[in-house]
């Protein structure tokens, strides 16, 4: 079998943009497991609530409007179901044992998957971009779709953005030094479980904004939510817990393993990136960048 | 060993045996299928009790040994054409030595970072056999796998598997009471304190994940005996953490806990099923008000409110009562 390199070069881009996305979602859920020590769950079903909130925001308000306006407000959903979930439930319970923390996640998870039966019923939805994105780009002799394009340009964006907002705002000072010792935030008077209500509706967010990012490339149906959680979690452990660039580090080889298997071996292409998460977790089982736990 | 067991608990579990030997004759197939279930279902939960509740290892992905388990035994039967008792051996020694493998490398690491590579490794399995249509059919599953008609039929199966059930619990309970077990939960209890006096944590960790792992391949086999089918879906995460729940349904530290969480999630999921096709949610319902409130679980409840006497050791007696 011969490859030629703009089929190789265009790969390596839609792997690229699919990390991306797979950095929003996991950034949200790095930023709930370094702050409140919890691998949430739930943030699959989030996910899935984002997409399924963007796709009826595009039914109610059609056209480009209709698109950025689900870009904006599916996130928003998500983040007010998150709240409602923190500050009636999942507060109370931050002295108990995290595996405790774990399985609530859990049944918010299983909650949540029926909530959206109910809501948006079983059938597969399908949202079209708007015709903008209509067509390919070429980078370096690669074709590539101009909504991974599109993509492309979002991740680094809200990379930074984290990164200005972890590092440049109060709050986010606040948010890292709760998750490093979260006494001694409690003890200069401010109130943790307000700092962690914030961290966990803010991870949600991103969880919905890469939904509602993912939506147009996929067809969103129940189910969805499995299988990012799973791909969540595996990389904000190779990136190492906690930390946002490792979740882009995590993202990155998750995203091009899957896209070069797709290449070379489309049959087995959901074992290349599994296969990857294993040999990094054998040879640095802390993960790769240094976890904030 | 069994000093501790009483003899009213051994008479309770004697009278509950009895009863369940008698039932299928007079319950409706429907309801001697249920009752199969859970004992498949509480073998599972009970296997993974070993090292979560007693040995308290994060076992984030054991569904991943009872699906190795189950196509192990399927796959033996219905593409090597093996007499059935062959796979019946063979199966479980396949998914310990998954375990074997899989823990080998889960125990280096502690807490969470143990669970992250176990359901990383897991998931590969998983991804494997989902993937592999030449050998395992894909994401379709193995339909009709070539059980002996002697105990294919419905009460014939609940017989096998009942005594299988019962077998595995024997071991399990004197497993638990041995030596070996009571480190084990010194282990829990104090790893640091532990590995100071002498005993080597890792080894006897990765003991109890095989030991674990080989009766959650007895549950695969005994499952792929009720339903005589197996998919991908007995490998995925989702299945893992039910279980999980099984366990802190029925409570962690107690022994016969988790048959009482596998019992009412079985039959949770198929009575409520009747009615409504929304069943997790009231499973989630169900579970956020357990943590709230009985955080140590049915079982662990119940022992502690009425099980001062006997201490843990009562809550065999009293857990199989329950479950009847």
């Amino acid at each position: 079998m011969t490859y030629d390199l703009s089929a190789i070069g265009s790969q390596f881009f839609v792997g690229l943009s699919r990390s991306m996305i797979l950095f929003i979602v996991t950034a949200g859920l790095s930023i709930v497991l370094g702050v409140l020590r919890v691998p949430n769950v739930a943030h699959g079903s989030l996910y899935m609530i984002g997409a399924f909130s963007a796709f009826s925001i595009t039914k109610l308000v059609p056209g480009a409007t209709g698109f950025w306006l689900a870009l904006l407000v599916a996130p928003l959903v998500v983040a007010l179901v998150s709240f409602i979930a923190e500050r009636a439930l999942f507060c109370h319970l931050y002295q108990r044992e995290h595996l405790m923390l774990l399985l609530f996640t859990f049944a918010l998870s299983l909650i949540l998957g029926d909530l959206v039966k109910i809501t948006w019923g079983a059938e597969y939805k399908s949202i079209m971009a708007p015709k903008f994105f209509d067509g390919s780009v070429s980078i370096l002799g690669a074709s590539i779709p101009r909504y991974n394009f599109f993509l492309l340009i979002i991740g680094p964006l809200v990379a930074v953005g984290l990164w200005l907002l972890t590092n440049k705002t109060k709050l986010g000072k606040i948010a890292r030094a709760a998750a490093v010792d979260r006494e001694m935030v409690g003890a200069v008077g401010i109130n943790v479980s307000w700092v962690f209500a914030f961290a966990f509706v803010f991870g949600c967010f991103m969880g919905g904004l890469g939904g509602a990012l993912m939506a147009p490339t996929i067809s969103i149906t129940l189910g969805m939510d499995h299988n990012i959680v799973i791909e969540g979690f595996l990389i904000v452990t190779i990136g190492g817990l906690g930390n946002m660039w490792g979740a882009m580090v995590g993202s990155l080889i998750f995203g091009l393993t899957q896209a070069f298997g797709v290449l070379f071996w489309p049959q087995f292409a959901i074992v290349f990136p599994y296969t990857a998460v294993v040999i990094v977790l054998l040879l640095r089982p802390r993960g790769i960048l240094k976890s904030v736990w | 060993m069994l000093k501790n067991f009483s003899l009213k608990s051994l008479f309770a579990c004697l009278v509950l045996l009895v009863i369940l030997l008698i039932l299928p004759p007079i319950l409706p197939r429907f309801y001697t299928y249920i009752f199969s279930s859970i004992f498949v279902t509480a073998l599972l939960a009970m296997s993974l009790n070993m090292v979560v509740g007693h040995g308290g290892l994060f076992q984030f992905h054991h569904g991943a040994f009872y699906g190795v388990g189950a196509y192990a035994f399927a796959l033996l039967l219905y593409k090597a054409h093996m007499p059935m008792w062959f796979g019946f051996i063979v199966a479980p020694v396949i998914a310990a030595f998954t375990g074997f493998v899989i823990g080998w490398f889960c125990v280096r690491s502690t807490s969470l970072y143990f669970g992250m590579l176990q359901i990383s490794l897991g998931s590969l399995l998983w991804a494997i056999v989902f993937r592999w249509y030449s050998l395992t059919n894909g994401d379709d599953g193995i339909h009709g796998v070539p059980i002996p008609s002697s105990i294919s039929s419905s009460s014939n199966a609940y017989y096998f598997i009942l005594f299988f059930f019962v077998l595995c619990l024997v071991v399990m309970y004197l497993i638990h009471r041995s030596p070996f077990g009571m480190t084990l939960q010194a282990i829990r209890d104090n790893p640091a304190r532990c590995s100071a006096v002498g005993i080597n944590v890792r080894r006897h960790q990765l003991m109890a994940i095989v030991i674990a792992t080989f009766f959650a391949g007895v549950a695969g086999v005994l499952f792929v005996v009720l339903e005589k089918s197996v998919f991908p879906d007995l490998l995925f995460w989702v299945l893992s953490l039910e279980i999980f729940i099984m366990c802190l349904l029925g409570g962690w530290f107690t022994f016969a806990g988790p048959i009482l969480g596998a019992a009412i999630t079985v039959a949770l999921r198929t009575f409520a099923g009747i009615y409504t096709e929304y069943w997790t949610l009231i499973l989630g319902v169900l579970l956020i008000l357990l943590i709230f409130f009985l955080p140590e679980g049915v079982m662990g409840f119940f022992v502690r409110k009425f099980g001062k006497r006997g201490g843990e050791e009562d809550a065999l007696g009293r857990g199989e009562h329950a479950e009847g």
